[in-house]
């Protein structure tokens, strides 16, 4: 079962008698004399290349299947692949992968034959699979119409001058340290995994190190939580080490609640041996014996794979008693959450696990001195974890040289949006948001103009382009009214309405809050209630509705303050961030709102007005059929027209046009 | 079909009177059934040794729990920002207008419940459904209006395998 430990003759690593140096033999060679010298060392070096996919004799087809990529069919394509090789008799291997990251470009498709390096197909398509079967795993040319890059120069004919990977804009300006692995190992394999590194860091730090040194390590990296507001994860441990406690939790927080991320989900599908890795390592330092994975049940091939991670961990005796025969004995267990934003909450977190409603308490006390079931406990966030490998692997030195004065290492963005390029990237801290929407991002399709990014989530801002140029940093955005957040990074041309998105986080937030304390309760719903009555029409409304919105509006700014300042929890207290920040940014579309009652992005529909364009118009007459109001009237083969006080600007009309004669202002 | 009874009681698999199971329990209890019924949280309750009102305190709380059975296709749309942003607030509208029932509820003939989530966590193609955890990305009102179509056609289809020969 486990082809590690059959390729040295004298190796007896098992769950039962964990060998110390079992890792290091893997990675290093054989550590101890009873293996040394054996044959098994040539089969060692033999099999880790083969693992690592550096030698083999068949080609290798490789499919990435992280949810992006089965959303875009590769399913289809991967059974394509297995049907056309088992029809034709071909000899190759087709393995899945998870997430490269470049999601609008998806599926992606490596090929790699023996003694050349990956070539990387973009946009394929199980009809596109002969045709790279035919050229690339049975020749040696390339489909250049679907050709993203290939991993490494190459002399080899038909390889010869073809773009590189890393060279292309949107891999050209990151810098993959907790992505290393995505995209390019089988996350449902452990063998592969370890023969990338996996749990080289865990088995220097339970061999050489102790929990102070280790947490002592972590400081110096200088380590935040990159769960949101950017907790020194050092701190954290330190707290937890410090408690005496018969037991100590570990929790790791997979409830990537947030709207418009999903770096979390790409992580954990795409290579979970990191965060159990990380986890691992975290549990050392605190002295915690047992785990949780809070992991959202929307993310169900996160959670069926993280499964099989935690199974395949505890048979090589990674996980579980004894581990690596350090004395350290942890194990770690999947709690499904059930759809409430708030149980990202850390204290909501924990009520949840314990059975009960996901409501937020009061801190302090802080869950490092009473956490769980009232016990120690430490939450991190599943970034953070994937970067402790990351961190003990490079030194804390070399972590930290990566960075801005308070921010280090790299962040990953889940960038989304009105842009090219969609998908994960992760750059260094200090990178400028311009240079992720622009460069990475590759700019604003369709020749519209860039109007804000929105950072953060719900607990976030929307920041215009006059701050573009503001680095990736926890402090810096912090200045500019928006925040850091797990990292959701959703861009928008002109035509999204500012007051449109503040109303849509406050109609999600007023939706989530638990509803516990009443500054959360009462003021979102406030908050909702004034946004929606500005986007309203005027038509019908009366002189105490008037009132009511200029009076909503005066009282927007305190409101938001009061309830910042008073609710219970981090989701109350950053509430009202969106509509802050877009104050700040764009007032003068919230006056546009207020006085015109207009819409200057033409996104309110109600503030909108219907007209046919009287020269376009055919007079075919389907907008009048889908009109459900009836208020398009016209004689066939006669332009059109709208009674508008009859329409109710459900946009049927227009979606149906085939002439884009129905204009909206 | 709804009543089936599981070969295994998913009970047995919790430690009795352990009440931080409660969610994991319930989840089992949906997976089975397609949702909460009331017997089965009568059940639950009874199991772990908790007032009823606690269990049912805790199933409204969270989203993921329903009282009522599904219909046959489950359509989800996701509401996360980068889809509002591309305009899934239209597609909502569309499927509400087509299937005639509003976000949360079963069409009468059983055959579709239309739901709203946070975020599926598929923002790099924009705006997202899942139909039975199918997704499909990139769509518009008019790509929408056609795969409905075509899941109407097959849920007809389904149906008529279904009638009952009189």
């Amino acid at each position: 079962m486990n082809p590690f430990v059959e390729c040295f003759s004298g190796c007896t690593h098992a769950q039962a008698a964990p060998c110390p140096r079992f890792v290091d033999c893997v990675n290093l060679g054989a550590q101890c004399d009873s293996a040394r010298g054996d044959e098994g060392e040539l089969r060692r070096t033999e099999l880790l290349a083969r693992l690592r996919l550096e030698v083999h004799q068949k080609p290798v087809v490789f499919v990435g299947m992280g949810t992006c990529g089965l959303a875009n069919g590769a399913q289809g394509v991967f059974d394509a692949f297995a049907a056309e090789f088992a029809v034709r008799g071909i000899d190759a291997t087709l393995l899945r992968t998870g997430c490269l990251g470049y999601c609008s470009r998806e599926v992606l498709v490596d090929v790699k034959l023996p003694g050349l390096p990956r070539i990387t197909y973009a946009d394929v398509t199980p009809r596109d699979v002969p045709s790279i079967i035919e050229s690339s795993v049975l020749g040696r040319s390339v489909v250049v119409s679907k050709l993203l890059g290939i991993a490494a120069p190459c002399d080899a004919e038909g390889w010869h001058g073809l773009p590189l990977l890393h060279e292309l804009p949107f891999f050209a300006k990151q810098q993959k340290r907790v992505l290393a692995n995505c995209g390019i190992v089988d996350p449902e394999d452990i063998t592969q995994a370890m023969a990338h590194g996996a749990y080289r860091a865990l088995s220097r730090v339970l061999n050489t190190m102790t929990p102070e040194a280790l947490i002592q390590d972590v400081l110096e990296g200088g380590l935040r939580g990159r769960g949101g507001g950017g907790f020194p994860t050092g701190k954290k441990w330190e707290f937890a080490r410090a408690q005496q406690s018969d037991v100590k939790y570990l929790i790791c927080n997979a409830d990537e609640g947030d709207p418009g991320a999903f770096m979390d989900r790409a992580v954990l599908e795409s290579d979970p041996h990191r965060v159990v890795e990380g986890m691992i390592i975290a549990a050392y330092a605190i002295g915690a014996s047992r785990g949780y994975v809070y992991c959202r049940a929307e993310y169900p091939l996160a959670i069926e794979r993280l499964r099989r991670t935690i199974a395949d961990a505890r048979a090589y005796g990674l996980l579980g008693e004894n581990i690596l025969g350090s004395g350290f004995s942890f194990d770690l267990l999947i709690k499904k959450g059930a759809g409430a934003f708030v149980c990202g909450e850390e204290t909501a977190l924990m009520n949840s696990i314990e059975g009960r409603r996901g409501m937020p308490r009061p801190r302090p006390p802080y869950p490092s001195v009473s956490g769980l079931f009232g016990k120690p406990t430490v939450v991190n966030n599943v970034e953070t974890f994937a970067n402790v490998p990351v961190l003990l692997g490079l030194g804390a030195p070399a972590y930290a040289a990566l960075g801005t004065t308070t921010s280090k290492g790299t962040k990953i963005f889940a960038l989304s949006g009105r842009v090219f390029n969609t998908g994960l990237v992760e750059v260094p801290m200090g990178t400028t948001l311009r240079e992720v929407v622009f460069d990475i991002g590759g700019g604003i399709p369709d020749g519209k103009r860039f109007k804000a990014v929105q950072i953060g989530g719900p607990s976030g801002g929307a920041l215009p382009e006059s701050v573009i140029d503001t680095p990736v940093d926890y402090e810096q955005l912090k200045q500019v009214g928006a925040m850091m957040g797990s990292g959701g990074l959703v861009v928008m041309d002109e035509s999204t309405c500012m007051v449109d998105l503040a109303k849509y986080f406050m109609a999600f937030i007023e939706e989530e809050s638990c509803g516990k304390c009443i500054p959360c309760r009462e003021g979102t719903t406030r908050l909702l209630e004034t946004l929606t009555s500005l986007t309203r029409s005027h038509r019908g409304e009366s002189a105490d509705d008037a009132l009511q919105r200029f009076q909503g509006m005066v009282y927007l700014e305190r409101l938001a303050e009061v309830i910042t300042d008073a609710s219970l929890c981090g989701l109350g207290q950053s509430a009202p961030n969106p509509v802050v920040s877009t104050l700040r940014y764009f007032r003068d579309e919230y006056e546009a709102h207020l006085y015109d009652r207009v819409c200057p992005a033409g996104a309110c529909r109600e503030l909108l007005t219907y007209r046919i364009d009287q020269e376009h118009c055919n007079g075919c007459g389907l907008c009048a059929m889908k009109c459900p109001s009836g208020a398009i009237l016209g004689e066939k083969k006669h332009a059109h027209y709208i009674i508008e006080e009859k329409c109710t600007r459900c946009d049927q009309c227009r979606v149906n046009c085939a002439h884009h004669a129905i204009l909206a202002h | 079909m709804e009543n089936t009874i599981p070969e295994t009681d998913p009970l047995q698999r919790y430690p009795r009177k352990d009440a931080s199971w409660l969610i994991d329990m319930l989840q089992d209890v949906q997976e089975i059934h397609g949702y909460l019924p009331e017997a089965e949280m009568e059940r639950v309750a009874e199991y772990i040794g908790i007032p009823v009102s606690r269990v049912y305190g805790v199933a409204t709380f969270y989203n993921q729990f329903r009282f009522q059975p599904f219909g046959e296709y489950v359509i989800k749309v996701c509401r996360g920002t980068a889809c509002h942003v591309k305009g899934s607030f239209d597609l909502l509208q569309t499927l509400e207008n087509e299937l005639g029932v509003k976000a949360g509820d079963t069409t009468r003939d059983r055959l579709f419940t239309l739901e709203t989530v946070a975020c599926i966590g598929a923002c790099s193609i924009a705006p997202v459904i899942a139909v039975n955890e199918q997704f499909h990305g990139g769509l518009t009102v008019k790509s929408l209006q056609k795969l409905l179509r075509t899941y109407k056609a097959k849920a007809q289809k389904t149906e008529a395998e279904h009638e009952p020969v009189c």
